[in-house]
């Protein structure tokens, strides 16, 4: 497996990668921790010019939080730096559960969040986590600096949503309310190192027994990670019952658009998104209880 | 089979043999300083690599290198025509027969590409980059054909042929009929007819298994130097020097004495590491070049474009009597040969019913051409196939009986003396032990308790290979000998080969330093694989020994100048019957030998024939999720009689790994297919092995039957542990959440698929 | 072809230099140009962990690492894991237990269990391999590497 010759370059300042962003004309890769661009590199997927490595912008290597402004992640983060912060662990589990589960150890000291989000696999593990919890990109680009709902992220099976010119620097979300809890799973035939055969992901707040407020999100069932709203429309003002459950996992399932290819037939993705709603909506309450 | 002389020595009191010495090469191992294949480096060393159809099956109309010749960088291009043209015939391989043409033809296209990834071309360039380079300069023109990719497709009326000139041979008659069907063969015992007339219970099911592949961790390399006097040296990491020497030979068209095959260490093997592959491409690149070629496979090319095992269709019928004597079997096995004729359903019909005593049986065996990678052997290949349908068949039928499954393997059990359907009968075997062992196991005795968990088992037989090996050994003058032994070491034999030395001569293991040498350092010694090496090659250093022995007792008797016959040898030491003042270590007359006529070697050349078969037993728990399909391993067990365990820990680590393969194999791998025939996961993310949290801790119950054709009583141990597992799990599946699968992998979309069925 | 990067990195403890185009790997230039060939290729795309080392003491695949990242970080490969007074413990264990039959997959599965031990003295068995699934053996069905790591474990945590 041989790459294409390409230049390299470790900005140190986001003008001086934005500037190197855009006089490479669209045939700039960034590297945070190559898991994704080098494979795509290696099989002839991508071609390009300038390898350009983030690692060393300050901006792209925060992870900070504080209880007004929530928790913010860089892009250059790694995933086992984002699941072993005690905030990360305490405040954002359903990070911890994502973040945890991309690849293997080896891959998740490389891998990041930002990464993960940027790829827009339609079976990303970052995704479903990211939109429930209200996440919101802060991208960077010659025009400045704007925000993207994660939600609003992905547009196409491994396109998102910025312009030509743009990067991902960070990856913001709102301080975790009370009695609030999230949780994500997914499905894989291995227990480790699989593409997602479908996950998702939900995020809710409890008064007593009622579901205040609720967010669902699907993935690898669709050409992008979905926030089914129907869903959690189902389990808002509802109590927690197995029939308002049931409600939500049939709004997820029918969300669901999936193709059959080697990882999963139709059918048994539209099934599993029923399933893996009901666990993530259990474990979601679990967590709003312990909250 | 003719009675042999008894060769089991019968020893009970080891001194070496049963312990667990670390392995010699074992501080090279864990240190990262072990030599493999892809490590190798010499001076202006070239790169190669293989230009591959994007095709499963089509003509090649044309093939312009000359933009790829003229990139900066690159030296040599060839493609099938610089290989010399090959007269058809059959060369004996040890694990399989090979035809010279097919060889020729596999490793480098002639008009017809197969199957996606088959070699079309090779460069050689001063890096890999740019050799890659040039593999997109490279133009070829198809006509693309239509694949067919399952034995199914491949028999059916008016399917596309692979070979328009291949007729069937049947019965070893050709019968003229054109077919993708190369071979038909038969084995028959009794009468099946009358056998399901009597039968009180028949069962007859229909399996489908998908290509799997050995999944070794290393890929193929070779590197190659056709040197200026025309010697040519290749070192590459194979399960075989010899046999690599003896293809790469042929091919080149030279006489073996002017090809050295030098083993590297070789990381995985599983009978996928037998056929060449790089080896005589390097050769040539090299031959072109006059400088050293390397060539080392991608990942994607391994899946691609070496030897995965058969996929196949396999249909069983059993029947039984209602006090539950199996009375009639038939089997009908189709196994895929991949894009060149193979022959894999006969080591499965070898296999199919081989730990019963069944009295009318009736085989059908047909070799399939099918546009897919050429079938090479994955450990006791042919066998889990059959194993699969086979045990699931007996299965049933013990639920239908009402009787133990364990219980009724006993009752049926293949015993000495008991005839197989190919012909031979048994001779001392350890079937009924193991069956035994295995019901007197924790695992079997324990209650399994919770929901949607089951318990499975299953049975399996191989019957190992002799064929040749040869070894010698010096004696130092410390009194450690340097042992020289042509089979490469893939699981720990050099050390295995060490010990049984070390107990003919009454020394320690590590007074033994073996080592695999090339193929002008040592005699022809076969393939490690067929479970052969600490059988067969443990003969030929076992005869070595006794060679040094002879000589140690006549240079004693010198030193002490007194007649042979009374000097004793025992455990190292040796001294006069007569004047027991006279004696001396092994290591002391060591020192002795320059004064008492020179220095001693000892040699032997071994074509054993008293091979043991082996018989083993899986048990294992498992729970379904089924919610999603998913088959967890609760916990795994093997019982298998190994004949004598030279090393325990190495026969324990056999047989652990069969299982594992066997627990991939029945779950999660197979390879999947585009609808035009290309591989759509040539990559380990989607050809998905057991990963550690995948397996528990795997326990091994070993029995000891003495193969009576050894001296130390060595079975052959490490194909038998692939060959229960699947249809153990599957067994397991049906008593935990009560759906059969048929097909193999049963992946979690399976396991759903047959539970909405049933629902 | 891009012009070489001069990189200073230090390799096992050694300041250690090397030329570089910018599409090399870690693992590339670690195994053709600095001779260290005890790390190994299995896949080139992360997912067997043949080629794992530890950066700044962290393991991780070097086929997904750029040869060129290596300026001023720390690599531990196979071959710096023993010292001058032998072998670290879990090269020991492994040899003890026979947790390796052909050995290919060893170098990786040592780095890999030494990032472990250095984070998590005591894993259980569940947490080794957890810890252990991107690294695949082919061989030994995992089972002797398990016990490898735990009887190192309790070596490691009683020195």
């Amino acid at each position: 497996m041989a790459l294409n010759a390409f230049d390299y370059a470790a900005p140190q300042s986001v003008d001086e990668a934005v500037s190197l962003l855009q006089k490479g004309n669209g045939k700039v890769g960034i590297l945070a921790g190559g898991t994704d661009i080098l494979p795509q590199l290696k099989e002839n997927r991508r071609k390009i010019d300038l390898l350009l490595d983030i690692k060393k912008l300050p901006e792209a290597n925060v992870l900070s939080f504080d209880a007004s402004n929530g928790l913010r992640i860089g892009s250059a983060v790694s995933c086992s730096t984002t699941y072993n912060h005690p905030d990360v662990r305490t405040r954002y589990p359903a990070l911890v559960d994502c973040s945890s589960l991309i690849g293997s150890v080896q891959i998740q000291n490389r891998a990041t969040l930002g990464g993960n989000l940027c790829n827009a696999s339609p079976a990303g593990d970052s995704p479903p986590a990211v939109i429930v919890l209200g996440g919101v990109c802060e991208v960077i680009g010659p025009n400045g600096q704007r925000e993207i709902a994660a939600e609003d992220f992905f547009t196409a099976p491994g396109r998102n949503a910025m312009e030509a010119g743009e990067f991902l620097l960070a990856v913001r979300f709102p301080a975790p309310v009370a009695h609030s809890g999230a949780f994500f799973l997914r499905f894989i035939p291995r227990n480790e190192m699989d593409i997602a055969v479908a996950n998702a992901a939900v995020s809710l707040v409890l008064d007593g027994n009622t579901i205040t407020s609720a967010r669902v999100a699907i993935g690898a069932v669709a050409p992008t990670p979905l926030l089914v709203a129907e869903a959690g429309a189902a389990l808002v003002g509802q109590t927690i019952s197995d029939e308002t459950i049931e409600k939500a996992c049939v709004a997820t399932r029918a969300a669901a658009k999936p193709i059959s290819d080697m990882r999963g037939t139709i059918e048994q993705r539209v099934h599993l998104t029923g399933v893996l709603t009901k666990r993530a909506i259990q474990g979601a309450i679990e967590r709003a209880k312990e909250s | 089979m003719a009675a042999q002389e008894e060769d089991y020595l019968g020893i009970k009191d080891y001194k070496v043999i049963g312990t667990r010495p670390i392995r010699h090469d074992g501080v090279d191992k864990v240190t990262g300083r072990a030599k493999y294949g892809a490590d190798i480096d010499l001076a202006g060393m070239l790169h190669g690599k293989v230009l591959r159809s994007p095709h499963a099956h089509a003509r090649i109309k044309s093939i312009d290198v000359s933009k790829a010749e003229a990139l900066h960088g690159v030296k040599a291009v060839i493609t099938v025509k610089d290989l010399p043209l090959q007269e058809d015939k059959i060369k004996d391989l040890g694990e399989g027969a090979a035809n010279l043409m097919d060889l020729r033809c596999n490793v480098l296209a002639e008009n017809k590409v197969l199957y996606h990834g088959h070699a079309i071309v090779a460069v050689a360039a001063t890096d890999a980059n740019t050799a890659e380079e040039a593999l997109e300069l490279i133009e070829v023109e198809y006509e693309v054909l239509s694949p067919v990719l399952t034995v199914h497709d491949a028999i059916a009326e008016g399917a596309p042929l692979l070979f328009e000139e291949q007729t069937t041979k049947s019965l070893g008659e050709d019968t003229g009929k054109k077919s993708n069907i190369t071979t038909h063969f038969q084995h028959k015992l009794g009468d099946v007819e009358a056998g399901f007339a009597q039968a009180d219970v028949v069962v007859e099911r229909e399996f489908d298994t998908a290509t799997v592949h050995q999944g070794y961790i290393e890929p193929q390399n070779a590197t190659a130097l056709w040197n200026a006097d025309g010697q040519v040296t290749v070192w590459c990491s194979t399960q075989g020097a010899f046999t690599v020497r003896e293809q790469t030979a042929q091919l080149l068209d030279l006489p073996v004495s002017q090809v050295k095959v030098v083993p590297m260490e070789i990381g995985g093997g599983f009978g996928g590491k037998i056929r060449v592959y790089l080896e005589p491409l390097a050769a040539v690149l090299s031959k072109k070049t006059g400088r050293p070629v390397k060539m080392v496979m991608s990942r994607t090319e391994v899946l691609q474009a070496t030897g995965p095992t058969a996929g196949s269709y396999v249909k069983c019928k059993m029947g039984v009597s209602k006090d539950g004597k199996i009375v009639a079997a038939q089997a009908t096995l189709m196994y895929e040969s991949g894009g060149f004729p193979g022959n894999w359903a006969a080591p499965g019909s070898m296999c199919i019913f081989g730990p019963y005593n069944i009295p009318n049986i009736h085989i059908d065996g047909y070799e399939v051409l099918v546009n897919k990678p050429q079938t090479m052997a994955y450990r006791a290949p042919g066998a889990t196939n059959a194993a699969f349908a086979s045990e699931t068949v007996i299965d049933e039928i013990c639920e239908e009986l009402g009787v133990d499954p364990l219980d009724f393997r006993f009752q049926n059990a293949a015993k000495e003396g008991s005839r197989r359907a190919d012909g031979p009968t048994y001779p001392r075997i350890g079937n009924e032990e193991c069956l035994n062992v295995a019901r007197a196991t924790d695992h079997y005795k324990s209650k399994l308790e919770g929901k949607k968990r089951g318990r499975g088992v299953a049975s399996g037989f191989w019957f190992n290979a002799g064929l040749q090996s040869s070894a010698s050994a010096s004696v130092n003058a410390d009194g450690k000998i340097s042992l020289v032994e042509g089979s490469t070491d893939i699981g720990g034999s050099r050390t295995s080969l060490a010990m049984q030395l070390a107990e003919v001569l009454g020394l320690q293991a590590t007074d033994i330093k073996p080592q695999v040498a090339d193929t002008d350092s040592v005699g022809e010694t076969d393939v490690t694989g067929g479970s052969r090496t600490t059988f067969a090659t443990g003969w030929a250093v076992y005869k070595v020994g006794l060679d040094i022995k002879v000589q140690m007792i006549e240079r004693a008797a010198k030193f002490w100048e007194i007649p042979k016959d009374d000097v004793k040898y025992e455990d190292g030491v040796l001294s006069s019957v007569s004047d027991s003042s006279k004696t001396m270590t092994f290591a002391e007359l060591a020192g002795k030998l320059d004064e008492t006529g020179g220095p001693v070697m000892g040699r032997a050349t071994v074509q054993p024939p008293g091979v043991g078969g082996a018989f083993a037993i899986v048990i294992v728990d498992v729970e379904v999720d089924t919610d999603t399909g998913k088959v967890e391993i609760l916990r795994a067990s093997i019982v298998q009689d190994v004949g004598k365990a030279i090393h325990p820990s190495y026969v324990e680590g056999q047989m652990q790994g069969g299982v594992a393969q066997g627990i991939g194999w029945a779950l999660n791998e197979e390879y999947a297919y585009k609808e035009d025939g290309t591989l759509a996961n040539g990559s380990l993310l989607d050809y998905r092995m057991p990963t550690c949290l995948d397996l528990p801790m795997i326990e091994t119950h070993i029995v000891e039957v003495p193969n009576p054709g050894h001296p130390y009583g060595v079975r052959g141990v490490g194909e038998v542990p692939i060959v229960p597992p699947p249809a153990a799990v599957a067994n397991a599946i049906y008593d935990a959440v009560g759906v059969r699968l048929f097909d193999l992998p049963m992946s979690p979309g399976r396991v759903l698929e047959a539970l909405w069925k049933k629902a | 072809m891009a012009k070489k990067v001069h990189i200073t990195t230090t390799v096992n403890g050694e300041e250690t230099e090397f030329l570089c185009e910018p599409r090399q790997t870690l693992l590339e230039v670690l195994r053709d140009d600095l001779d260290l060939t005890g790390t190994k290729e299995g896949c080139s795309n992360g997912n067997c962990g043949a080629c794992s080392v530890l950066l700044n003491g962290q393991v991780v695949d070097s086929c997904l690492v750029m040869a060129v990242e290596m300026e001023g970080q720390e690599v531990t490969t196979i071959e710096g894991v023993a010292s001058a007074d032998g072998l670290h413990p879990l090269q020991q264990k492994f040899l003890e237990h026979a947790a390796l039959q052909c050995g290919i997959c060893t170098p990786g599965f040592i780095m890999a269990a030494k990032a472990l031990l250095e984070a998590e003295p005591n894993p259980t068995e569940e947490r080794i391999r957890l810890y252990l699934a991107g690294n695949l053996c082919r061989c030994t069905g995992y089972d002797k590497i398990v016990r490898a790591v735990q009887d190192a474990a309790s070596v490691m945590s009683k020195a």
